[in-house]
Parts: structure tokens; sequence; C-alpha cells
């Protein structure tokens, strides 16, 4: 055991903190002109800061109670999934990817298996397909539920936390019905979906999707004519499009300042193509509008899913490929083929051929996407996320500086930030 | 996405534009277009398809262990005008591992740099802040290589804290 020194300066233990511009008080602050004095100070805002969703660092330069700078500090929930991966078959994956960004599972499962699917060179069957979308969106209202529970709770409207938590509910309860779990359910799988929908799954969708619209309508009466609410949403946290650009932006975020980059329009992947619906876009690019935008894209949503219903096709949900997905149980008891085929894929996986390829969705947070390389094995030999929320991070500088603290707290509500996504 | 051909004439435009042998090849696979580059012209390249590829959408790094050059970093790009997608790519070895940042075409690119960085140890030059960003300050060695052994690492309690390499320090 060696003796603690603990008469090094904490200054020089933390070294991730460059005070280098305090030290300097003759320089003006980067990319700004402000003048440097004694006035500033720096301050930490998390790790564990129930505003920052998650374990979020920020380390924030203030002026009294203008925020002037400010440097996010991440990978305190850095688990090393993307090398947890690495070691798995690919099917044996699809878990680990789920748990990324934890609130859209769905999404995360989606990119990694259509990447796979890509590399395998298999068609998907098209009630797999629908079966996907129906879940997509069904993801992203919850999702965005939970978003506006929480990020209203950071502006003081506390009745939203239930509300919001109470129709995600609604939602976790039908995906338990689809695939007997209510978060991480591991529902897609390469080639298609585990199972099909049980009966009454559609009735209890449409009742869902019913009661969400009204619910809608209750939210926004209660949001919309707040006064608090609305001043501290209206002009908040703008950042032009251009410089969202820049950034890699992408998402609600993007779509606010009135750039309609939707993935599911633009370049339309699964059955995005079969349904009609519209990309919501904002004008100023505030806070205000971001929260439109993503109160506007449930109902989209709802839409979406409703026409997925009405349209749902017959036939298979999985491919009937054996190399990639387990053939029916009831084959086992009177094929040989089909239990060898069985034996292979559990034990072993499938061999996907060497190759790369990256498949990019439309998560609810902005470009959700996914990059494996394949070596030829049944293990893949990189799985890299491009998360939304890590790339979408870096505009957090950009919102909040100038603003109140107060107004940096809407903002990295708004920004919808999930850490298990950004730190993987 | 460009087709196998439009690949061919924007690599034929690298190259008039850059030099005969900055593209070390072509791939087009699975619909998708990858332009293989030199490591040490990434940023003029990158920059040079611009006015085609205005944004960055994504900066990946991977491990193509036992093959050399051993490191490849992929720049996914997008054009949003007419939605398509290039992917730029390089390779470095563990010698001389270095790449030229592009933050300052693209300012996107900080974190994830700092992330290709902080997994493979691939420098990028010019980066303003190439700092690890998911392990913590004083960790030893690049966790995503694909020699980093998985596993084996101490758990850190308070009573064996002391014995954690460059903890206090």
């Amino acid at each position: 055991m060696t003796d603690r020194p603990l008469d090094i300066p904490y200054r020089e233990r933390e070294k991730s903190v460059t005070m280098e511009r305090l030290e300097r008080p003759d320089l003006p602050i980067e990319g700004t002109t402000v003048p440097q004095d004694t006035e500033l100070f720096t301050i930490n805002l998390g790790p564990h800061h129930p505003a920052t969703h998650g374990v979020l660092r920020l380390l924030c330069t203030i002026e009294g109670e203008v925020v002037r700078d400010l440097v996010p500090l991440v990978g305190y929930v850095h688990t090393g999934i993307e090398k947890s991966c690495e070691k798995q078959s690919y099917w044996k994956v699809i878990p680990f990817v789920e748990r990324m960004d934890y609130l859209s599972y769905y999404f995360n499962m989606g990119a990694y298996c259509m990447t796979v699917e890509r590399l395998l060179d298999i068609e998907v069957p098209r009630r797999a397909e629908y079966l996907r979308v129906i879940h997509w969106e069904l993801n992203r209202i919850s999702s965005h539920l939970f978003w506006l529970a929480t990020s209203m709770l950071d502006v003081g409207a506390i009745t939203m936390l239930w509300w919001g938590c109470r129709e995600r509910d609604y939602v976790l309860d039908l995906f338990e019905m689809s695939s007997g779990q209510r978060m991480h359910t591991r529902y897609f799988q390469i080639g298609g979906v585990v199972e099909d929908i049980p009966p009454g799954f559609d009735r209890k969708v449409r009742d869902f999707l019913a009661l969400l619209r009204t619910r809608l309508d209750q939210y926004e009466a209660l949001l919309d004519k707040n006064e608090i609410f609305l001043q501290r949403m209206k002009n908040t946290g703008i950042v032009s499009e251009e410089r969202l650009l820049e950034l890699g932006v992408t998402g609600p975020l993007l779509r606010a300042t009135g750039n309609p980059w939707d993935l599911r329009k633009a370049m339309p992947y699964s059955a995005y193509a079969d349904f009609d619906f519209k990309i919501p876009v904002g004008k100023v690019g505030d806070n205000y509008d971001r929260y439109r935008v993503r109160m506007e894209e449930m109902r989209q949503s709802a839409a979406i899913v409703e026409q997925a219903l009405d349209g749902l096709p017959e036939g298979p949900w999985i491919t009937n490929n054996r190399k990639v997905a387990l053939p029916p149980r009831h084959e086992l008891a009177t094929s040989m083929e089909a239990l060898i085929h069985h034996f292979k894929l559990v034990t072993e996986g499938m061999r996907v051929p060497p190759g790369e390829a990256y498949v990019a969705i439309e998560s609810p947070r902005g470009e959700l996407g996914c990059f494996v390389v394949s070596d030829g094995s049944s293990k893949p030999a990189r799985v890299h996320m491009r998360d939304p929320s890590f790339v979408n991070l870096q505009a957090l500088r950009d919102m909040a500086v100038g603003g109140l603290i107060a107004d940096l707290i809407v903002a990295i509500a708004m920004l919808d930030p999930i850490l298990g996504g950004i730190d993987r | 996405m460009p087709d196998a051909t439009e690949l061919e004439l924007i690599a034929q435009e690298v190259r008039a534009r850059h030099g005969d042998d900055v593209v070390v090849g072509t791939t087009y696979y699975r619909e998708q277009a990858t332009l293989e580059v030199k490591p040490e012209a990434v940023r003029d390249v990158i920059a040079g398809l611009r006015e085609r590829y205005p944004l960055l959408m994504s900066v990946h790094g991977c491990d193509y262990l036992p093959e050399e050059p051993r490191f490849g970093v992929h720049y996914q790009l997008l054009n949003m005008r007419n939605p398509d997608r290039l992917c730029v790519k390089t390779r470095v070895g563990l010698e001389n591992c270095e790449v030229p940042s592009i933050v300052g075409i693209h300012p996107g690119a900080n974190h994830q740099e700092r992330e290709v960085y902080d997994m493979f140890g691939v420098v990028f030059k010019g980066h303003p802040d190439l700092r690890r960003i998911l392990m913590p300050e004083d960790y030893e060695g690049h966790p995503q290589r694909r020699d980093f052994p998985m596993g084996g690492e101490p758990v850190l309690f308070t009573h064996n804290e002391h014995q954690m390499p460059r903890w206090y320090d």
C-alpha cells in the first residue's frame, strides 16, 4: 500500500478540468468576445443531478446567473457494450445493443438487425416490416411521453410527470402483450420478428391510440396556456439551422429549425414508404418549437400505427432462410434437417459474409446509425452505434451559452439526451 | 447511394484534385459506396467533397487485426438535398497511428474523433481537445483494440483503491 499524496492540489488531480482560460483573464472566453474577469467562476452541474437526465456532468463557467461557457463531460455510465458485442454471436448481440439507449430499444435492435440483414443480403417478409413499424412508432410515442414527463418536471409542471408516465405505461403493456417484456423486449430478430402479434393486440393498440389523442389534447391544455411554461420555453436556447448541421445534429432538434430532414421520408427504409404521414417542423428553433415538434410527432406516429394495422399483410413474420432464423418448433420433431439447423444456430450462430455496412434509421432523437464489420466468423468484428444523443450533445453549448442557468436546464431537457446511449 | 459507376467518377475527381496516389481503392458492397484514401489526405479529400457531401454524420473506428494496416477510420458523409451517402475510409497501422483531424471542417466530428482516440488510440492531428471521452482520464490502454483482453479488470473498492494504477496521482 502506498501513501496517499494528499497534498496534490485538487485541480491537478482533476485533469479533465482545464483551468487555463481562467488563469489568463486577459483572454476572451473561447468562441465569445466576453472578457474574463474575476466575476466568472466554474461550477459542476451533475453528474448526479436530477435535471441532467442521467449521469451527465456539465462544467459551467457562469457570470452571476448567466452561463458563459459549458463543457459536457460524459463516460460515467460507460459499460463497454460495444466491446461485449464482439464476444457474442450475431443473434446474441441484440439484447446488448438494446440496452444502449434504454428508452428506444426497438430502434437500437432495429438498426442492428437491419445492418446484419444488409450484410447477409436477406429479404425480410412484409408482415415483419409492418410489425417493426408498429413497434417502432409505439416506441417513439413511449419515448416522447417519457421525455415529456421528465422534461416538464424540470420546467416545474410536476403533474406532467405522472400523466406522461401513466400513458407510457399503456405502451409498455402493449409491448408486454406482443413480446412478454415491458422494456428491452428482444422482439426483433435478424430476418424478421420473433413472434406474431397475439389476438387482441390490434384492438388494444387502437384503444390506446384513441386514448392518446385525447390525452395529448389534455397535455397541451395544461401546458400551452401556462404563462410560466411559455416564458421559459419561447425564445430560449435558439441555435441556427446551419450551426446544427455543422455539428451533425439530427432529429427533433433539427426539425425545430424548419429543416424537414427525417430519414423515414428522406431515405425510406423498412415499410415507411407505404404510409402517409407528415414531418412536423418548427420555425424559430427555440425550446418551444422543439416541444411542439415532438408533440406533433406523437400524433403522426399514432397515424402511422393505425395505417400499419389497417394494412397489415398476411404471411410469415420471419424469413424462412434456415441459416439465419430458427425453424418452427413443430418441424424439429419430424425433420432431421431442421434439427441440424436449429442445433447449428443455437450453438454456433449464423455466419455472416465478410464486409462492412452502415445503416441509419430515424430514432426519437435523430439519426441512429449502426456500423457492423464482419470478418466472416459467427461473431461481429465490430459493432458501433452512432448514437444521436452523443452527437447532439455537442449542440448544448450553443444552446446554453448566453442564457440563464434556468434556461440551461430547459435546454438539457429539450435536447433529450439519454446517457445510456451516449456512454454505451 | 451512388452506384458503382458514380463511385468511380467520384474517385476520378478526387484523384484529379489531390493527386493519383491519394485514392487507395473503391468498394461497392451491399449498396454502400466506400472510398478508401491515404490517411494523410483524409482532411483534404473530405474538404474537397464538401460540395457533393456537405454533412458528416458519423465517424467510426475499427480494428482489422491481424490485417495490416491495422486500424480503420470511417467517415459517413451525407448529402441532404439529394439524399445520398458516401463512406470515406482510411487505414493506419500501429506505427505512425495518425490521421489529420477534420474538426476544422466538420465541428461535429469533435466527440466522435475523441471516441475513436479513446477506444483505438488513433491520434487525430490538429484536434482542438484530444482527450479520452468515455474511459477515465487515467485509464491505460485502448479497450476496443482486438488484442485488448476482455474482463480481468479488478473492481475498485475502498480497500484496494491504493493499488490501482495511477488512481491518486
